[in-house]
């Protein structure tokens, strides 16, 4: 009941909103993806801490005579990823500013796209984990589209056919799992699952490759990485924060549900090589993002960085070792990430509203100007550098820790995000917030009532992650669990 | 008392909050006092705790923290003799300084943000020495590296200032990377991070252990960076740059003294690991020569004193790779009352003459700066070694155990002693005495009593502090090292630490004292006799001159072998390898399937049955497919 009711409150919503007049679009959306955010909460609050199976499960025929059911529940993993969906989406929507006077569908595009999200979260079947998955890119690229940048136009078509190329592989996967399916074949979770196991090694390890090719192009992993930093770029705000601070996890959360479980012999073939991709990317976006002079695109490339250490956490588990500290850190990494980044590129839609560049070389001494949003802005850099007390620590900590029981030496390379990490965030922030002001920042005004609205539940996340991770980690800790013990 | 020790970091964060949260809406004179209340409120609970120590560790769970698979933490206090002479240090230098900003700090439009910032320190350093596991001493760690950042660069609109802040932070960065590594290494091993397991559960292990000194030296690397020593230094002498209480509390008295911290609370780990000892004992005392012969040349007063505590942090380690576990925290006592009181009474300098820092523009302040002249000579006398002040016990515990390890290792600690006493007497002459030779339209004058106050506090503590380490061989009892034996008596019973010679202690002793009497006349007859100054910026210097002055080039030598480097390869890689490497080969793989595409065009021919064909094909591929 509950799934059902937390999918149907925003897609209900984003068809509502087409109606809505003009002037209303906004508190609208603003209310009614609250209230998801309500029953989300709810549902945590109230969710069974000690159990890992699937809770408040709907299983209806949908497509009978292809064994197609719409199949949804929640277990802890995907209440944490629902909880994240309906508290960033409020948040996005609220960042829209007066002035920019965007249109009921802007909103409806939105929630239709939040709609989506929480279904590819509850999915329990593979064809309607399909739909979903697919269903939630034409908001975002309806969104892009219209509302991104100059070179929009290029760049969202490249990511639209680079994005739908990869899940074209994962379809192919799903449906040679139902093909081994027993009998008359369905595209249950749990047969899928079997389905998978029962495979010989060979096939289950090109399957591996092919939902690796769906899954790592949307997290994005290098070197599948290169939409990412054109895209986020040229995205306007709320597509950015949806891409990065969401979309980017159905990829991590594809891995984890339907990857590692269906052909857990393909880690055992390839988890070497994805792990390695996934270092690398660590430290080649690090690199990267040290030089670079827009702000908006640094902050993409450190997101490469960061879902590189998540990936590695989670490919560097290996059956029989019974670590759950990668996944569960992946998991927590996955919140911690979503409310850094999505504050960020608040930060640099805030900068670039009032200054009209996004230039590191124009700006600077923004803390004279305004304290309150350089002191908002400092909170969520030491979250993105992991500082300990700061939600960041918590998954870097055990995500590296997961990577070293599995190869030392790659927990050594991913654990240069550390290093990078400071250097490159830090040198942002001291050449935005701090020195002398510039021609550009001179009238710079402090946070609006509506910016701080946006901006301080994201600090608070950043400060109840980093020092009461357990509220989260408790209930993702059984289903985890049981997703291994699977193996 | 100890049910209460949670509230001892408590105080400065709720202080830290206020401050933070209410800024500006307080007045400058209650911020002063809730910054500094905080801090006394710690400090007296930390001396009771002091006072009821009975010498057996007592563990206080506060709240569970992280718990996932595996692994666990919590926010748990370890309270022992050592920690309770940490806390002590840390809230009662703490206070001092704290009281001492109020004076400094007031004109300061940001006044309350750096009682916030301070408190914050204080907090982070608590938890630092208080937390029961590696874990939580890593919170205090990278805690006190985030509010050194925020302090070192906390006029922010200087870029040289921003440039030091981020330039400590990286570099602590790359020693908290070890650290890191470091502290899962000991997850793996022992399955835990709590200081109590690990430490029970290293009987197993031997001195011919590897993951042992794997350990040890990675947690080291830590330590290199948090105290400064080789190579990870070069950060401290920038951090000068914040003002001069911090550089007093953080960068001399209590930060900089973590790594020495955590070496001791491992020093069971250590003990069992020959290899790292010699590890520390090595860069402690390459450290302690290094920057004492860079101090000789500085002319920054800040600088000097800079540069003198990397020095001495070097003997704190030299002690600790001895196996004097005690001396080491003994030095790390005195050090912070001599040291902080030298920075502080800097700062009255510094005050006095409205910001100026170069000593060749100073002198002859000793008629009117008579207090900060007492306790700046007080402290130096403490510094240079000589007896009784307190730096002369402390110093000569570390050379006495040094010798016992290897006469060598005594020779280099003595010559950076004499090192000491020249550029500390040499700082002393030339700005107390002799004639003003700054600009003489700034009259220098004494600072008011709320700074002063605290320098007469500190002076005491470093004229008499080292009574209470006063060693058996002058008839002493060693009140330190008896109260700290049963944190140490475990690591300093290990056999790797035994064996050596025993010290002829008394004639170690006169000989280091005589030698230090030699640099302190040295320095009186080039300085007060000869009444040279150092040459003006820009003059040619001898060759070992220059190199020292320039602090052996190592910072162009870091920028030209790491930061440009990274540079350039983040150009290259972003401009070479993604756009033209990467990016384009995933467009090249697009147009292909272009091409395909239009190839395949031409068999969309319209005629039916060509696709009717087609699709039997397909279906007898299919069939085939599914029965293999």
């Amino acid at each position: 009941m509950q799934t059902a009711v937390i999918l149907l409150i925003p897609f209900i919503s984003a068809l509502a909103a087409l109606f809505i007049p003009r002037k209303h679009g906004k508190k609208f959306a603003v209310a009614t993806s609250l209230l998801a955010l309500v029953a989300a909460v709810i549902t945590f609050i109230n969710f069974p801490v000690n159990n890992g199976d699937y809770q408040y499960v709907i299983n209806e025929p949908w497509i009978q005579s292809l064994g197609i059911n719409f199949h949804i529940g929640i277990d802890g993993i995907s209440m944490l990823m629902v909880l994240l969906t309906t508290f960033l989406t409020p948040l996005i929507i609220l960042s829209v500013v007066v002035s920019e006077t965007r249109t009921p569908v802007f909103y409806a595009l939105i929630l239709f796209m939040e709609a989506a999200l929480i279904g590819v979260f509850v999915s329990l079947d593979g064809f309607l984990f399909y739909i979903f998955w697919e269903l939630a890119l034409i908001p975002i690229y309806f969104i892009c589209l219209l509302w991104g940048g100059e070179h929009r136009a290029k760049v969202t078509l490249k990511f639209f056919i680079y994005t739908l190329a990869g899940s074209l592989f994962m379809l192919v996967a799903l449906v040679i799992l139902y093909l081994h399916t027993p009998g008359s074949h369905t595209f249950d979770i749990q047969a899928l699952y079997q389905a998978g196991r029962m495979l010989d090694p060979r096939l289950q390890g090109f399957l591996f490759l092919f939902f690796f090719l769906a899954f790592g192009i949307k997290m994005p992993v290098f070197p599948l990485h290169t939409w990412q930093p054109d895209t986020y770029t040229e995205a306007p705000t709320q597509g950015t924060m949806l891409l990065a601070g969401i979309m980017l996890k159905m990829g991590i959360y594809g891995v984890i549900r339907w990857m590692l479980p269906a052909v857990p012999q393909g880690i055992q073939q390839y988890g070497d090589l994805v792990l390695w991709l996934s270092i690398i990317g660590v430290v080649y976006a690090s690199i990267i993002a040290i030089t670079r002079s827009d702000i908006k695109r640094l902050i993409a490339y450190s997101s490469i960085a960061h879902v590189g250490l998540i990936a590695a956490g989670i490919f560097a588990y290996r059956s029989g070792s019974m670590n759950s500290q990668g996944i569960q850190g992946a998991i927590i990494q996955m919140l911690s990430h979503g409310v850094n980044v999505v504050g960020l590129f608040f930060v640099v839609d805030i900068i670039q509203r009032r200054t009209n560049t996004r230039k590191i070389g124009s700006l600077g001494g923004l803390r004279l100007k305004a304290p309150f949003f350089a002191t908002a802005f400092l909170i969520l850099t030491l979250g993105a550098v992991a500082l300990p007390l700061t939600d960041g620590f918590v998954g870097e900590f055990l995500l590296i820790n997961g990577i070293y029981i599995y190869k030392p030496a790659l927990a050594v390379l991913g654990g240069l995000t550390i290093i990078l990490g400071a250097v490159y965030m830090l040198r942002m922030y001291q050449r935005v917030a701090l020195g002398e002001t510039s021609r550009e920042t001179e009238n710079f005004l402090d946070l609006t009532p509506n910016e701080k609205a946006v901006l301080i539940p994201l600090l608070i996340m950043v400060i109840l992650i980093g020092v009461c991770p357990n509220i989260f980690l408790k209930v993702s800790e059984p289903a985890v669990a049981k997703l291994l013990s699977g193996f | 008392m100890t049910q209460i020790a949670y509230l001892i970091p408590l105080f400065p964060l709720v202080g830290f909050l206020i401050l933070g949260l209410l800024n500006k809406r307080l007045s400058k004179s209650v911020a002063g006092i809730i910054g500094c209340g905080a801090l006394l409120a710690s400090f007296c609970i930390a001396l009771g705790i002091f006072m009821n120590m009975n010498g057996q560790p007592v563990e206080i769970m506060v709240a569970p923290w992280i718990s996932a698979g595996s692994f666990s933490a919590n926010f748990a206090f370890l309270l022992d003799p050592l920690s309770s002479i940490f806390l002590l240090i840390i809230t009662g230098v703490g206070f001092l300084i704290h009281v001492y900003s109020v004076g400094y700090m007031h004109d300061d439009e940001n006044h309350n943000i750096y009682f916030s910032y301070l408190n914050l320190f204080v907090f982070f350093m608590l938890m630092l020495v208080m937390g029961s596991s590696y874990i939580l001493m890593f919170v205090g760690w990278e805690g006190v590296g985030l509010c050194s950042y925020l302090l070192i660069g906390f006029w922010f609109k200087n870029k040289a200032y921003n440039d030091a802040a981020k330039k400590a932070f990286i570099m602590n960065r790359i020693g908290d990377l070890g650290f890191l590594i470091g502290m899962i290494l000991i997850f793996k091993t022992f399955g835990t991070t709590d200081y109590l397991k690990v430490f029970a559960g290293v009987n197993g292990f031997d001195s011919t252990s590897g993951v042992l000194t794997a350990i040890t030296l990675l947690l080291f690397v830590g330590a290199m960076g948090k105290s400064a020593q080789i190579p990870l230094y070069t950060w401290l002498p920038d951090a000068m740059a914040g003002p001069t209480p911090v550089s007093a509390l953080i960068h001399a008295a209590t930060m900089v003294t973590a790594g020495i911290y955590m070496v001791a609370r491992s020093g069971v780990l250590y003990a069992l690991s020959p290899v790292s000892m010699t590890v520390v004992a090595i860069t402690g005392l390459i450290t302690a020569l290094f920057a004492a012969t860079i101090a000789l040349t500085q002319n920054d007063i800040k600088k000097v004193l800079a540069y003198s505590t990397v020095s001495q942090l070097g003997y704190m380690f030299l002690g600790l790779g001895v196996g004097a576990f005690s001396a080491s925290v003994f030095h790390v006592m005195t050090h912070a009352f001599f040291k902080a009181l030298l920075f502080l009474a800097a700062g009255s300098v510094i005050h006095g003459l409205s910001g100026e820092q170069d000593i060749r523009k100073m002198g002859g302040l000793k008629k009117s700066m008579p207090v900060t002249y007492m306790t700046f000579l007080l402290a130096t006398l403490a510094i240079a070694g000589v007896p009784p002040f307190s730096g002369f016990f402390s110093k000569d515990e570390i050379l006495g155990a040094a010798y016992s390890a290897s006469p060598v290792y005594w020779v280099i600690g003595v010559v950076t002693a004499m090192m000491t006493a020249f550029y500390m007497f040499r700082l002393l002459f030339l700005v107390f005495f002799g004639e003003f030779r700054g600009d003489h339209s700034i009259h220098a004058h004494e600072s008011p009593k709320v700074m002063t106050i605290p320098l007469m506090i500190l002076a005491v503590l470093s004229t008499i502090g080292g009574f209470i380490g006063i060693p058996k061989s002058l008839g002493g009892g060693n009140a330190i090292e008896k109260f700290l034996e049963p944190v140490f008596k475990n690591a300093e019973s290990q056999p790797s630490l035994a064996g050596g010679s025993e010290a002829p202690e008394i004639v170690l002793m006169v000989i280091t004292v005589a030698l230090a009497a030699v640099s302190i006349w040295y320095a009186y007859k080039k300085y007060i006799q000869n009444k040279e100054v150092p040459a003006a910026e820009g003059t040619k210097l001898p060759a070992l001159q220059n190199t020292l002055y320039h602090k052996y080039y190592v910072d162009e030598i870091y920028s030209a072998i790491i930061t440009k480097p990274l540079d350039k390869i983040s150009g290259f890689l972003e401009s070479i390898v993604e756009s033209k490497f990467i990016d384009n080969i995933v467009n090249k793989i697009g147009a292909l399937v272009e091409w395909i595409g239009g190839w395949l065009r031409q068999l969309q021919t319209g005629n039916v049955d060509f696709y009717l064909f087609a699709m039997v094909v397909g279906i007898v591929l299919m069939l085939f497919f599914k029965m293999m």
